[in-house]
């Protein structure tokens, strides 16, 4: 492996125009990426640090440094921000729109101007969230359910952070319907469907996800808006409306948007797997289609967020079942992520451990999902901190690991450096140790009763309460590593065109990093994407070197 | 810059007639599903409050409101020629019939300001007195008339919009015989509107 060829040919996508307008006024995918790398990171950094101030509220029973109101709106606006800013546009918009067309070929996605609308979408969403703080009685208190009546009554800016929700909707829309017709229309020649590797499957099931689940919610926040400002009472039970129906809509999306935040992290491990194992993945086509049966079956089971919300018996039976039959899909992954690694050569490298911690958390988190998901124990840890604890192990336990895990990966590809490989270890191993002491207590203390979304509790909770208080140090000690870990990979040694030597057409038909259409000429595809018997050879005759 | 640079200037990509029209279907679906988060809400309310929807719906103006429809139901019409009149390369013709189709379009927003104004001189209008004293269900039957029936205007102007936007081109040349997609497009996006016209009518004027 070698350095980057020094031929006067090669002009990557960075030197292909320079200035600040290049950039906002791009329509390469792998730029707009990046300017989704850099907003979502921000809002990131700014939601993790909202986290860090709850948990400190948190460390002892008793108002320590915030008051109940502002407490409410700090939760609020952490959840907002991660949900909407960070975790769902996060994998799919970043890692998805830089990889994708490269993953199946392409020269770019297929409607790359909407793909810059669906990022300028994203900034005015992402502004109009933190907004709310600047101006009336300060940002909404609702939590990110933005549940009626309350969010109907409460003075603070609900309206604007609704809207927000709206355009960040639209944004998740436009991106997801881009994706769809790239898969369908521009695959390389000889790539058929069941060519194409795991991770673009992952983004095609999530994209039918964000066109087809989206809509809903956003007629919902709409009416939200209505009820607001035009007085329109369409949740007020004194008018004939219906609170509960509200939860139904709101749910109908937020179940499913669970799936687009899990199912492209899904894709980016399953991605990521076979590279370090040097073997071909385990039951290829059982992934794939396990993905399409998690965002089917995802559809239709909602309900299971509203158990104590007063729906009918037999409603509540079909949806807990519902929820049983979801969870098969995902645990069917599991196993075949873990089949992939039986005998095969594994090369412990730093994302290979980020997807392992992925599997290892997100297990947790699906496990605890079916206690949750069943009846008669979801009544009883309905609304602790189980399910605080519960559903940050799938979204930041799985979905976060596998974002940076994945940030690793194509870090060599994206800015053809390399970071350092020994602190980015240390690193992870710090953010794993850190990740598990905030979380884990949490599903002691949901079990020993502990409600959530209050800025006190009960003396007897003080020792699960100041470990995870604790544990959110350690995290934000292993962020801060890895992030000057990675910024100063910036300067680091040039990595090659494939240092992971993956088999897939962005590793060996591009350069690191690629130019402005990734190919130089279109891919023709014989291979599996796996496909890693005789890979050696394979690269020699491939490579871009 | 090198020469290799300025070849990759020249996009590679084609003009892909078949996957754009892929994408208006796709987000076509998502306007459906827009609109049927709302009927999910009718159907929900009108069970809960059925006889109030009953004497909602004997208040509306039937004669007024199924003009509505008719004039709709042209405005495909004339949408459709005019695409047939570009592929056959009459531009002129093709603006002119978008033309008809915005006339339509006014048509109905006037209908449509016209019955909302009546309601407004009933102060049946949100926010007004006579509205905030509507007895439980009733109330409901005009939040969603006024909530639907609004978000449908505000439809009807965006797809006005993108007609105009649409004819302009054609008038310059950009969109032309061989390359109709676009106004393809804005015809798909003019007859899902007239379709959920089709559905809201006979809900908030018909079903008693």
């Amino acid at each position: 492996m070698t350095a980057i060829p020094q031929s006067g040919t090669y002009i990557n996508f960075f030197e292909v125009k320079r200035g600040f307008m290049s950039w906002l006024v791009t329509a390469d995918h792998k730029r707009i990426a990046l300017l989704y790398f850099y907003a979502i990171m921000g809002f990131f950094i700014v939601a993790f640090g909202l986290g860090l101030v709850m948990r400190l509220e948190l460390i002892a029973p008793g108002a320590t440094i915030l008051d109940p109101q502002t407490y409410n709106e700090v939760f609020t606006l952490h959840g907002v921000i991660m949900i909407f800013l960070f975790i769902i546009p996060g994998i799919p918009a970043i890692f998805g729109n830089f990889a994708l067309p490269m993953l199946i070929g392409a020269p770019d996605v297929a409607f790359p101007k909407l793909n810059l609308i669906s990022w300028y979408l994203y900034v005015l969403g992402g502004l109009l969230a933190l907004s709310t703080l600047l101006f009336g009685d300060g940002p909404a208190d609702t939590g990110w359910t933005f549940y009626a009546p309350y969010s109907v009554k409460t003075g603070t800016n609900v309206t604007v952070a609704v809207l927000a929700a709206f355009v960040l909707g639209f944004s998740s829309i436009l991106t997801g319907l881009n994706f769809i017709v790239t898969m369908h229309q521009m695959r390389a020649p000889g790539m058929t469907w069941f060519k194409m590797p795991l991770f673009p499957w992952a983004l095609y099931a999530t994209a039918w996800i964000q066109v087809l689940a989206t809509p809903i919610i956003g007629i919902t926040l709409l009416m939200i808006v209505a009820e607001r400002t035009l007085g329109l009472g369409l949740f007020d039970p004194a008018l004939g409306g219906d609170p509960v129906l509200y939860q139904h809509l709101f749910w109908i999306y937020s179940h499913p948007a669970v799936y687009i935040m899990a199912l492209p992290a899904m894709g980016i491990v399953s991605e990521t797997i076979p590279v370090f194992v040097k073997k071909s993945i385990f039951g290829y086509k059982v992934i794939v289609y396990s993905s399409l049966a998690i965002a089917f079956i995802g559809y239709f089971v909602w309900g299971h967020h509203m158990f104590t919300s007063g729906m009918s018996g037999p409603a509540r039976v079909i949806f807990s079942v519902l929820t049983f039959l979801v969870a098969i899909p995902s645990a069917i992954k599991v196993f075949n992520w873990v089949a992939t690694l039986y005998k095969g050569a594994i090369d412990i490298k730093v994302p290979l451990l980020y997807a392992l911690a992925f599997i290892f958390q997100f297990a947790i988190g699906g496990l605890t999902g079916l206690v949750v998901g069943a009846l008669a124990t979801d009544i009883h840890v309905h609304d602790t901190y189980f399910v605080v604890g519960h559903f940050h192990y799938v979204m930041f336990g799985g979905t976060g690991f596998a974002f940076f895990g994945a940030l690793h990966f194509y870090y060599p590809k994206i800015w053809g450096r390399m970071y350092n490989l020994k602190w980015a270890n240390i690193a992870f191993v710090i953010f794993f140790i850190g990740f598990n002491l905030v979380y884990f207590p949490m599903l002691v203390l949901g079990m020993m009763g502990m409600p959530r979304r209050y800025y006190d509790y009960l003396p007897e909770f003080t020792l699960p309460n100041l470990i995870s208080t604790i544990g959110s140090w350690v995290l934000a000690i292993g962020l801060v590593i890895m992030l000057v870990n990675l910024i100063n990979g910036r300067k680091g040694p040039k990595a090659s065109t494939n240092p992971w030597q993956s088999v897939t057409l962005d590793w060996t038909h591009t350069q690191s990093p690629p130019t402005l259409y990734n190919f130089d000429e279109t891919p023709q595809v014989e291979r599996g994407p796996y496909d890693y018997r005789n890979y050696e050879q394979y690269l020699k005759e491939h490579n871009k070197n | 810059m090198t020469s290799t640079t300025l070849s990759h200037d020249v996009h590679p990509v084609h003009f892909d007639a078949y996957g754009k029209k892929l994408g208006m279907w796709i987000f076509l679906f998502t306007e459906v599903l827009l609109f049927g988060g709302l009927f999910l809400v009718y159907a929900a309310y009108r069970f809960l409050n059925h006889d109030a929807f009953h004497e909602g719906s004997a208040e509306l103006n039937v004669v007024v409101g199924a003009i509505n429809p008719v004039v709709l139901l042209t405005s495909r019409l004339t949408v459709a020629m005019s695409i047939t009149a570009l592929q056959r390369g009459d531009s002129k013709r093709a603006i002119n019939l978008i033309m008809w189709t915005l006339i339509l379009a006014g048509t109905f927003m006037f209908n449509k300001y016209y019955e909302w104004y009546t309601k407004w001189e009933h102060g049946l209008f949100p926010g007004m007195d006579h509205y905030k004293e509507l007895p439980a269900g009733k109330a409901q039957f005009f939040n969603l008339y006024f909530f639907m029936t609004g978000l449908h205007a505000i439809h009807i102007i965006i797809g006005s919009i993108l007609l105009m936007v649409i004819a302009f081109y054609i008038k310059k040349g950009t969109i032309n015989q061989q390359r109709y997609t676009y106004l393809e497009n804005g015809g798909l996006y003019w007859h899902l509107v007239d379709v959920i016209w089709i559905y809201l009518f006979p809900l908030f004027y018909l079903i008693i």
